[in-house]
């Protein structure tokens, strides 16, 4: 039985008169892998960033968990939340970023632990075990002590993927994880995330990988300005797209 | 396949080649030769540097110039005053830098109008009028704005609604004048510089953070800051380079309590003139040097994850990623 993490309602957004996002919908079930196509401009990256509220959307509602993302609905008026509010709903969203954004005065450990030892509070032992262990698991047990700049991209991608992990989210957010990467690296980072969704995690992943989506992904939808133009099953939308747009696309990719 | 080609032919001879030849060099290093010479000669054998007076005793019984009590003092106050005027400079000038760039219109307008007055002023100017200021207010004190034109709107007459006061050539003279003039004017310059310092870091660095569920203030003081401080802290060494010299202006407040004019007062009692803008020099010269070793390890201590084998690195894979995204691989496979 799948509820439902995340959901879109009519999304729009714009960026002073550039309307980006022209009405999107979107369900993703718990521990569904929802994989984002499209080529640039195409909004995707924007809806993700809408996600966890990093974008203020203009029209609509999202969900995240059941929780109207951003705002607070009373006696029929939406009121926008707090810094502190928001910040809360954050901290059950992971976010990992193109060009990763690890912090570069940290080392990897203290990358991972920053946030729960800040923002959570939590003892500062715990954090370090559970840290540690993040780090083991993404393959960089060997390099806690080493600063962002000794490590390679893909090294850096897989801190990063740990580092949202360690606030132990309820929902993965990625923007073109891979994009950035030297393409031998990029297989040490998807694979990662493939033993994530093993796991169960929720992820909605915004990407240029078609393997990927077909091999992961349970669900898979291909925007192109501002919206959804094709959604359903990896396979059937890759192998088999119904959209003239859609075929031109991967033609291209593929 | 290549590396046993490589192996198998003989290693050519090293390359054994005449250097090019640089005569203007040597030159150049003939006249600075001959120039310091002359400059080592004039300080040695000119005895109207009277070193014995800078160093030794200026008066029968008493130390050098340089070590007699008044000057001691003043260089004292010329520290003092250097570091009261520098944390002001610095608490209030990363407060204007954050208001500044605040997406609230009155406050980025209060931060420029702030930078643009304390920048138009000249220093010397500013301490003059910070040592009349107590012509403008007879008391300064704690209590309710526009205290006196409320106490007559509901007829008193008495009443100032002020809880405590006190007068104001004892508040605004002096020390307290001239350290207010010099912060308040190095504030709006450590403004520009934080300023700088945050713009220059990536929003990326932010934006991960924030998704983190950190506040801003969190950012601000963990993330953003501690990164900025690689840039902030050269031009901020500079200026508190120049604020232990710009201390000397505020003998126009007037303060006594300082180095410069403490030696002035040596010279107006003894007639010597040279020996003691000497000896001024050489206490400069010294707290300088003292500054500039103390900012080589403040750099040091905000370059953590930027080392100098690293930076260089970093800098060739942000150029990688600019053309094309191609990221070096590091340390894994050696």
């Amino acid at each position: 039985m799948t509820t439902e993490m995340v959901r879109a309602d009519n999304v729009h957004k714009s960026f002073g008169s550039l309307e980006v996002l022209k009405g999107i919908d979107l369900v993703v079930g718990s521990g569904q892998v929802c994989c984002v196509l499209g080529p640039s401009g195409s909004g995707k990256s924007t809806f993700l960033r809408c996600i966890n509220h990093l974008e203020k959307i203009n029209a609509g509602r999202i969900f995240v968990d059941g929780d109207l993302v951003g705002y607070r609905e009373r006696g029929g008026k939406l009121h926008e939340l707090g810094e502190r509010d928001v910040a809360k709903q954050r901290q059950s969203i992971g976010m990992v970023f193109q060009r990763f954004n690890l912090f570069p005065h940290m080392t990897v450990l203290d990358n991972v632990m920053e946030a729960p030892c800040r923002v959570k509070r939590e003892p500062k032992a715990e954090v370090r075990d559970r840290a540690l262990a993040m780090l083991e698991r993404v393959g960089l047990g060997a390099k806690v002590g080493n600063y962002p700049g000794q490590l390679s991209g893909g090294q850096q991608q897989r801190v990063a993927i740990a580092r949202a992990l360690a606030m132990r989210p309820k929902l993965m957010l990625f923007d073109e994880p891979t994009s950035a990467l030297d393409p031998e690296l990029v297989g040490e980072v998807l694979d990662v995330m493939k033993g994530l969704a093993q796991d169960g995690m929720t992820m909605v992943v915004v990407t240029h990988e078609i393997g990927f989506a077909r091999e992961v992904g349970d669900n898979l939808i291909f925007m192109d300005g501002g919206v959804v133009v094709e959604q359903g099953a990896p396979r059937d939308v890759i192998g088999n797209p119904q959209h003239e747009r859609t075929r031109a696309f991967l033609s291209k990719v593929l | 396949m290549s590396d046993n080609t490589t192996t198998e032919r003989a290693r050519p001879e090293a390359i054994k080649a005449v250097p090019v030849r640089h005569p203007g060099r040597w030159v150049a290093l003939g006249v600075i030769a001959i120039l310091t010479a002359m400059f080592v000669h004039l300080l040695v054998t000119n005895d109207r540097f009277r070193w014995s007076f800078i160093f030794l005793e200026y008066q029968d019984g008493k130390r050098g110039v340089m070590f007699t009590e008044p000057v001691l003092e003043g260089l004292r106050g010329t520290i003092l005053l250097t570091v009261s005027s520098m944390a002001i400079g610095i608490g209030l000038g990363i407060v204007i830098a954050i208001m500044r760039l605040s997406s609230n219109r009155i406050l980025s307008s209060v931060a420029f109008v702030y930078t643009w007055f304390f920048r138009a002023v000249p220093r010397l100017v500013l301490a003059v009028l910070f040592g009349n200021l107590n012509i403008l207010w007879e008391r300064i004190g704690f209590g309710l704005p526009f205290g006196t034109q409320i106490g007559k709107l509901f007829g008193l007459d008495g009443f100032d609604g002020q809880f405590y006061s006190i007068k104001a050539s004892d508040l605004i003279a002096g020390f307290v004048a001239g350290m207010l003039a010099l912060g308040l004017s190095e504030a709006a310059y450590m403004a520009e510089i934080v300023r700088a310092g945050i713009q220059s870091i990536d929003p990326g660095q932010a934006e991960a953070a924030v998704a983190l569920g950190m506040s801003r203030g969190q950012v601000l003081r963990r993330i953003v800051l501690p990164q900025a401080m690689r840039v902030i802290v050269p031009p901020t060494g500079n200026e508190i380079i120049a604020m232990v010299k710009d201390t000397s202006l505020v003998a126009f407040v007037p303060v006594t309590f300082e180095l410069w004019f403490q030696l002035q007062q040596v010279s107006a009692r003894t007639f010597v003139v040279l020996p003691v803008i000497v000896a001024a020099l050489i206490w400069y010269l010294i707290l300088c040097t003292v500054l500039m070793v103390a900012q080589y390890f403040v750099e040091r201590h905000f370059s953590k994850g930027y080392g100098a084998a690293d930076k260089a690195r970093q800098r060739l894979r942000d150029i990688q990623v600019e053309q094309g995204g191609r990221i070096t691989r590091t340390g894994e496979g050696t």
